[in-house]
């Protein structure tokens, strides 16, 4: 354990948990002191949510304590007791859309005759003290990603709670409010509440967390603070032994962020095939996730061009545009010339457009079919026989070469999809895409929530597409480092194309200056200036600020 | 100090909540996952097969009667029409839908076949249509019916609840007025065939009803449409992204739900040769169908049931009726003592099925 200077406020110790003959937690040490900032990092399957759930009350270990303030916890289930000491912000918001600020503060710790007074006093006076300022009669439904989390936060503090779990909080958060939230991490630490930051972004953790711990198969492998660490040592931990075996051969074992994939040297001598497969002409669109107006763009054969933006840009709005998944006010898509009817994703995927959803749990897979039935949900009409009979064993062998491919990690074909973890889900996903052979895969931050080594297997086997495919890749995201293996980069910003970086690589603080907005390169070098050291974003942004 | 800074607004346009990228449990978060490994799945099929023997011990212990071949035949011939109905609602409600309605098409598909096969003197239009024709209008008004509530509920994204009930009245009121209230007795051989008629001791209605669910059973299983419903119902968005016709495959099994509903109501005619006022809606057989289906682990929620557990959910209720009948129970007591097993076979199916028949906390 690491050099205590305050009584540890939670005392994990040897926590096991298994779930049927998967050992999810072997013996479990993990303590966090009054006003520290723990990172908890691992690869997707390595124990970190089950470890949550359980420090949050939610699930009761097999074997080992959990204590408060070197008092027993409360028993599992008795969520009033474990609010008390800790609470948890989970990767999927724990907010009812439909009632106030106020309400979901109090949600669940209301008194039997409730005072609306007092509850909007109460949370006012829990913002103000915290520095945050949301109207507490706001509906939550009229709240940002952001101002959601600051209201689950705000909901720990009116409890008193001293332990505070962000699980992911940066996932869909714009890079600049994710530099809020670590100012907010910074100020509850500075009051003496302790933060336990799940992340798979390791910049964050360097920047926020003191110390870190690192699970690998359910095993605490390091416990140390965060300034004797470099990220290549983190990633080495987290990674394993028979990880880097194998990284040797594969992708180099990423310095920062993934390297250029495998086939990327090989396109650079060429120009770009001068076939167009994908032309986009004027897409407009009014979808509340981001509009669009007035996009037209050119894919051809063998390129994997990257379009990205903030979150607001319409960047997963183009992307499902284009794959008909929803439908788009003005404009066309042509797939090889032949124009693509708008919101028909089966006519769009019978023409040859693979689709990656940004959302994998709403439409990436059916959570309770299994790995194989999932993976060949697209070619069914392949396997089937005369009379669309479709054999089991069959579905199996077809989905078989791709699960490997991907390095799909299941207990059988059979294995229901809603029990891999999340990374091996978002293979699945691509698997499916990759099953029905498209000549244009649009993928949507197809790494999101995905672990180091599974994001470069997702990326490599994206642009291995394009290589030996002569398939096109539209790569819409807005994770900066999964634009590596992109020939072209186009930037959107309010729903239109902004500037295109047409030669990788592609400069990392450029893109950033790109997407708000910017141009010159003076203003990046003013960007570079103050840039202190951290790769991924965060760093330019407090320049922003 | 800092201040919350509240994002521009086009930030918040950008939000859906929960469209973060996820990450599960580890391994599976579920204590139970074990439970829906493939080697136990067979068991979880026939989940209800010690209802079934316990229900089986009480009839053998009631009366002589009922561990007999006539008796099973009954059971068989009771029970056909009823469950060719439940597979029909399990197809619906496997694509995540439901369909009240079915009652009444139960009803309206036979009366107005009925209604123009038998002559203006037993309340027939006149138009004295051959009974295999007549046949071909039963099937014809399921589709009718199945292919308005699939538009109404798939393209004009209506409730299905709502329309289904509101489509349930009219129905049975159309089942009413063309005939102003009458039955229509004397119906011809061929019509009456399917519910009446035996082979050696086993009702024709019976092997009908068997084949009906082991083919349907096999479809869902090994056809890729029957895989498309669970896929549609387990998840649309996700079928919808693998290019899974989805609108279609929806309103294919309203259509076919009808179609089965309207076969089980030329079934019912035939065994009580006549074709009444009162049957589907009146007798209110909605809610067996869907005790049945749900005793039998087909969801309400869509995706998950097959087959095999629709099939003894049916033989459950037949032979809790069979056993009222036999023990004698007083009339005015039988509908209390009906609806109070059937929520006991309900509790007992969700003990013995699992977690597969639980709905979410």
């Amino acid at each position: 354990m690491t050099s205590s200077s305050g009584p540890a406020l939670v005392e994990v110790a040897g926590v096991e948990k298994r779930f049927g003959t998967t050992r999810a937690l072997r013996g479990v040490d993990l303590s966090l002191r009054s006003g520290q900032c723990l990172g908890l990092v691992g690869r997707n399957g390595a124990g970190k949510s089950t470890l949550v759930s359980i420090l949050s009350g939610l699930a009761e270990p097999d074997a080992g304590t959990v204590r408060f303030d070197g008092q027993p916890a409360p028993r599992v289930g008795d969520i009033e007791g474990w609010r008390e000491w800790i609470a948890t912000v989970f990767q999927h918001s724990m907010i009812v859309p439909d009632l106030s600020v106020a309400e979901n503060v109090f949600l669940g710790n209301t008194p039997r005759l409730l005072s609306w007074h007092h509850m909007r006093r109460r949370t006012r006076a829990v913002m103000r003290e915290w520095g945050l300022s949301i109207a507490p009669e706001t509906p939550c439904s009229d709240l940002s990603v952001e101002q959601r989390q600051v209201v689950e936060i705000v909901r720990a503090l009116v409890r008193g709670a001293r332990c505070v779990i962000l699980d992911e909080p940066t996932a869909a958060l714009e890079r600049r409010a994710a530099q809020r939230l670590f100012e907010r991490v910074r100020q509850l630490t500075d009051g003496g509440v302790a933060v336990l930051y799940i992340s798979h972004h390791l910049e964050e953790v360097f920047e926020i967390c003191q110390d870190v711990v690192v699970l690998r198969d359910g095993e605490v492998v390091a416990t140390a603070p965060t300034a004797g660490l470099s990220r290549d040592d983190l990633v080495a931990v987290m990674v394993g032994d028979v990880e880097q075996a194998t990284a040797a051969h594969a992708p180099p074992p990423a310095p920062a962020g993934p390297a250029p994939a495998t086939g990327a040297p090989a396109r650079e001598d060429g120009a770009p095939r001068e076939e167009v497969l994908l032309a986009v002409d004027g897409l407009a669109s009014h979808a509340a996730r981001g509009r669009l107006s007035g996009v037209s763009l050119r894919v051809h054969a063998g390129e994997v061009v990257g379009v990205t933006g903030l979150l607001s840009a319409g960047v997963a709005t183009l992307g499902r545009a284009i794959a008909g998944a929803e439908g788009y006010a003005a404009g066309q898509v042509r797939l090889h010339g032949r124009p693509v009817p708008p919101g028909r994703r089966d006519v769009a995927q019978h023409a040859g457009i693979g689709y990656v959803p940004e959302d994998r749990r709403a439409e990436g897979f059916v959570a309770h079919l299994g790995v194989a039935e999932n993976v060949t949900m697209a070619i069914t009409g392949q396997l089937s026989g005369r009379f669309g009979v479709l054999r089991p064993g069959r579905r199996a062998a077809a989905a078989a070469p791709l699960t490997s491919r991907l390095s799909l990690v299941s207990s059988g074909p059979g294995q229901p999809a809603s029990e891999l973890s999340g990374g091996n889900q978002q293979k699945v996903t691509v698997a499916r895409t990759l099953a029905h052979r498209p000549s244009l895969i649009v993928a949507i931050t197809p790494t999101r929530g995905v672990d180091v080594a599974s994001k470069e297997l997702l990326l490599g086997s994206l642009a291995d597409v394009a290589d030996f495919g002569e398939a096109g890749v539209l790569l819409c995201s807005d994770e900066l480092s999964d634009l590596e293996i992109c020939d072209r980069v186009i930037v959107l910003v309010r729903g239109e194309v902004f500037t295109e970086f047409s030669r990788p690589p592609f400069d990392r603080d450029e893109l950033i200056v790109a997407t708000e907005g910017l141009t010159g390169t003076t203003i990046s070098a003013a960007y570079g200036s103050t840039k202190n050291g951290s790769t991924e974003h965060g760093g330019a942004e407090e320049a922003a600020e | 100090m800092i201040s919350n800074h509240t994002p521009d607004g086009p930030v918040r346009t950008a939000v859906r909540p929960g469209g973060a990228g996820p990450d599960t449990p580890a391994g599976g978060g579920n204590p139970g996952a074990w439970l829906r490994s493939r080697n136990v799945g067979v068991l979880r099929e026939v989940a209800l097969m010690p209802v079934l023997v316990l229900l089986i011990v009480v009839g053998t212990l009631v009366s002589p009667a009922f561990l007999t071949v006539s008796n099973f035949a009954g059971i068989g011939q009771q029970s056909s029409a009823l469950g060719v109905v439940v597979v029909g609602e399990s197809l619906i409600l496997l694509i995540g839908g439901m369909d009240l309605s079915l009652e009444s098409t139960f009803g309206l598909a036979p009366m107005v076949a009925a209604w123009l096969i038998v002559p203006v003197a037993a309340y027939g239009n006149g138009a004295n249509l051959s009974p295999y024709l007549g046949i071909v209008v039963l099937l014809a008004v399921g589709a009718v019916v199945g292919l308005l509530n699939g538009l109404l509920i798939v393209k004009g994204r209506l409730n299905g609840f709502i329309v289904t009930l509101g489509m349930t009245i009219v129905l049975a009121g159309l089942q009413n007025g063309i005939v102003k209230a009458q039955s229509l007795f004397n119906l011809p051989e061929p019509f009456s065939y399917l519910g009446a008629a035996s082979i050696s001791q086993v009702p024709v209605s019976l092997i009908v009803a068997v084949v009906i669910f082991v083919l349907v059973g096999l479809f869902l299983r090994y056809h890729r449409t029957g895989r498309a419903i669970y896929a549609v119902g387990g998840n649309p968005a996700a079928a919808r992204a693998a290019g899974i016709k989805v609108e279609r495959v929806k309103i294919g099994a309203y259509v076919a739900g009808s179609i089965l509903a309207a076969i089980g109501g030329l079934m019912e005619s035939g065994r009580v040769s006549a074709v009444t006022g009162q049957q589907g809606y009146q007798e209110g057989i909605i809610f067996s169908v869907f005790a049945a289906a749900v005793i039998g682990g087909v969801s309400l929620k869509g995706g998950r049931g097959n087959m095999v557990g629709a099939a003894s959910g049916v033989i459950l209720l037949g032979i809790v009726q069979d056993i009222l009948d036999l023990a004698q129970v007083s009339n005015y007591w039988i509908e209390a003592i009906d609806g109070a097993v059937i929520l006991f076979a309900l509790f007992l199916a969700r003990i013995v099925g699992g977690e597969s028949t639980a709905e979410e906390r």
